[in-house]
């Protein structure tokens, strides 16, 4: 990924509490990925992974901003968001854990199971925190580049 | 089973996708809570809810869903309308409620996407 020039990079920003608007970053991710004509398999982890990411900033953060980076071996997904970031992040992992709010629920969420989501359908997870500031998650999903049409 | 025969066995209104109803479907999943959706439902598989919101159809977007069945007679809220008809997803509503939906499905041989969770 260092030194060839990635098929694609780009960044959509999220706006906290907007949930009418949330996953349209995600939606628009995943038509970008079929353009580039990655596997179907592919395409549905890392919507996944960037949809999860968008509920929480729409959830959680006052804005964000998500980054899909694809090179020929991986997708890269960096979610950043301002908000009150995470103090405790084993916590914050646990499946079930969440400080979700009665309008978050209503949309199908805040179960505690996002973070663990995106944990489990990225081949590498990274999360930081800092109270007051915002969250910093990032994410890579191989992709075979063989399979790339 | 098409999505015209669970049609007819839901007694189900086709709200989007009149010209999707040809469409197979083998498997399902039934949840209101979407993260679980995302953590477990497969492609191609029937998605019945209780939700109406547009995160339903986005998560059916998201995973490639095949339909959305919409049961306790809950219908689509306009916004949700407006984007299964952008993303082009099919939903049907159905007065059954979500126990009889999966009961009449498994009787007429669709399956859960997963039996149990871990066994993916």
């Amino acid at each position: 990924m260092v030194d060839e020039k990635p098929l694609y990079d780009g960044s959509f920003s999220v706006v906290g509490g907007n949930f009418d608007n949330a996953g349209e970053v995600s939606s628009n991710i995943k038509t970008i990925l079929k353009k580039i004509g990655l596997p179907s398999d592919i395409i549905r982890k890392a919507a996944l992974v960037a949809y999860e990411s968008e509920i929480n900033i729409v959830s959680y953060a006052r804005k964000g901003m998500i980054r899909l980076c694809v090179s020929p071996q991986c997708i890269m997904i960096e979610a950043i968001d301002e908000g009150q970031g995470i103090p405790d992040i084993d916590l914050a992992m646990q499946p079930g854990w969440s400080t979700a709010n009665q309008k978050i629920r209503e949309m199908g969420f805040g179960a505690g199971m996002g973070l663990c989501n995106i944990r489990s359908f990225s081949d590498v997870f990274n999360i930081s925190s800092e109270v007051g500031k915002g969250t910093h998650l990032k994410m890579i999903i191989k992709t075979n580049s063989n399979t790339l049409q | 089973m098409t999505l015209n025969e669970i049609k007819d066995l839901l007694d189900a209104e086709v709200i989007i996708g009149e010209n999707q109803l040809d469409m197979e479907v083998k498997t399902a999943f039934v949840a209101d809570l979407m993260s679980d959706v995302l953590a477990f439902a497969t492609a191609g598989s029937l998605l019945i809810t209780g939700l109406t919101n547009p995160q339903v159809v986005r998560t059916a977007d998201v995973l490639d869903i095949a339909a959305v069945i919409m049961g306790r007679g809950k219908k689509p809220s306009p916004e949700t309308l407006q984007l299964a008809e952008e993303l082009n997803i099919p939903i049907l509503s159905t007065k059954f409620i979500l126990f009889e939906i999966a009961g009449r499905l498994y009787s007429h041989n669709i399956r859960g996407c997963i039996e149990k969770v871990g066994t993916k």
